[in-house]
């Protein structure tokens, strides 16, 4: 027992000769002015790293990504508009074509509409003038006929009159038979 | 004395026999020296266990946001990443509860978010030394705290500032009375604010040597090791949560020192 008290001086009143604590070692007021040099030293040191370079850094960091990510985002924005620029024109141009496909279309068809009437109309113009010509031609035979049945009937009126034995004036059989004829 | 000197002979007999229980859950905070014989009186600037562990969560802080921010990524890498999540967590913390002019005192509260997750954290690696377990460490920041808002009080709006014990919405009879128990509470922060941290790690991490005492019972020990597992898990929620809590009342103290109207 007579080392012991000296130990404890030591060590101060806060830890036993066996070197267990005695009570609260949070409560030892030998070891306050230690722990509170070095935790201000510490928190000293943590404030100039994270104010000085620590934070600065990593608010630019942050700023910058921020950043990025607007431009990105503006940069995607007009492409999209000029996607949307180009569908656009490309449907415009598809509908311009469609329109004057159209319009080709009409035109060739009234062209060849056109062709067709006139093709027609002078075909009927043809057949018109072949019909007529054959008219006159039919009313000449018709009247070269008639005319042939006159000089027949006159002959044969002429035949008759001798085979009957009779003789007549050639002027009035003829006039006989006109006026039969006519009649 | 004589008889915590009795107290301790007869833990370290029950020690030599072997197996019975032994507690001395309060060893793992005591100070002592790094160098030299382990009877050795602590000085002001004797480097101690406390310097080392607090001196690693230095070294800790530095390592996570400025090296690990050294690549200065678009893109972060891993520890850039968490970085930028602690930077982001007290950053809207201070934001939300103290307001647009309160972002200004950003870097104090960082650091006190920083020093103290830190220091909970690797107090929680076994044998370690847990720095923020001690009043003295506690008491010193939340007095910081303290003294700091208080005079930013006055500053920034001389006595109107005690406008804040004068709850101005309460009926005029109960103002006096109400001033009072405003006064009372206000001194009594720097106390509840330092002893809730030193107090939820001293407590968890002497129930965690607890348990571990009991692992010398053969039949007792699966329990204890479950038991510690679960008090260990415990612990890390604490001591974030207790980092937590410190940094967001320091903000709430913050907001009454620029806003003290009710």
């Amino acid at each position: 027992m007579a080392t012991e008290p000296i130990d404890a001086e030591m060590a101060g009143a806060c830890v036993g000769p066996n070197g267990s604590a005695i009570g609260m070692p949070q409560l030892c007021a030998d070891w306050v002015g230690n722990q509170v040099v070095w935790l201000v030293l510490a928190l000293v040191a943590i404030y100039f790293v994270l104010d000085r370079v620590a934070l600065p850094r990593i608010q630019a960091i942050l700023a910058e990504r921020q950043g990025t990510i607007t431009s990105d985002l503006a940069k995607a924005e007009e492409l999209k508009a000029e996607a949307d620029e180009a569908e656009k024109a490309y449907e415009k141009a598809l509908a311009d074509a469609r329109v004057e496909a159209q319009k080709i279309a009409d035109e060739t068809r009234a062209e060849i509409r056109g062709q067709v009437e006139e093709a027609q109309a002078k075909a009927d113009a043809e057949i018109a003038a072949k019909t007529a010509e054959s008219e006159k031609q039919i009313a000449e035979i018709r009247a070269s006929a008639l005319s042939n049945v006159e000089v027949v009937a006159k002959d044969t009126a002429e035949a008759l009159v001798a085979a009957l034995g009779l003789s007549a004036d050639k002027a009035a059989l003829d006039a006989a038979v006109d006026k039969r004829i006519e009649g | 004395m004589a008889e915590t000197t009795g107290a301790a002979n007869g833990a370290e007999a029950a020690h030599g026999e072997g197996g019975g229980l032994v507690f001395h859950p309060m060893d793992q905070f005591i100070v002592k020296p790094l160098f030299g014989s382990a009877g050795d009186p602590v000085g002001w600037l004797t480097v101690t266990n406390v310097t080392l562990w607090i001196a690693l969560a230095v070294l800790c802080v530095i390592a996570l946001m400025v090296l690990g921010t050294s690549g200065r990524g678009i893109v972060p890498g891993r520890v850039q990443s968490v970085a930028e999540l602690a930077y982001g967590f007290v950053y809207k913390m201070v934001e939300d509860v103290s307001g647009r002019d309160g972002v200004k005192y950003f870097p104090y509260i960082m650091t006190l978010f920083m020093f103290i997750v830190f220091a909970n954290f690797l107090g929680l690696i076994p044998m370690a030394f847990t720095t923020t377990s001690h009043f003295a460490v506690t008491v010193v920041l939340a007095l910081a705290v303290f003294l700091t808002v208080t005079a930013l009080g006055f500053i920034k709006h001389g006595t109107k500032f005690l406008q804040l014990f004068w709850v101005s919405s309460a009926p005029l009879a109960l103002r006096p009375v109400l001033a009072v128990i405003e006064v009372i509470s206000y001194f009594v922060r720097p106390v509840s604010h330092s002893i809730r941290l030193a107090g939820n790690l001293m407590a968890g991490h002497a129930v965690i040597k607890v348990f571990a005492g009991f692992a010398a019972i053969a039949a007792v020990s699966p329990l204890s090791v479950v038991a510690i597992t679960a008090m260990y898990g415990l612990e890390i929620l604490v001591a974030f949560i207790q980092a937590y809590v410190f940094t967001i009342l320091t903000c709430v103290y913050l907001k009454d020192a620029l806003h003290p109207h009710h």
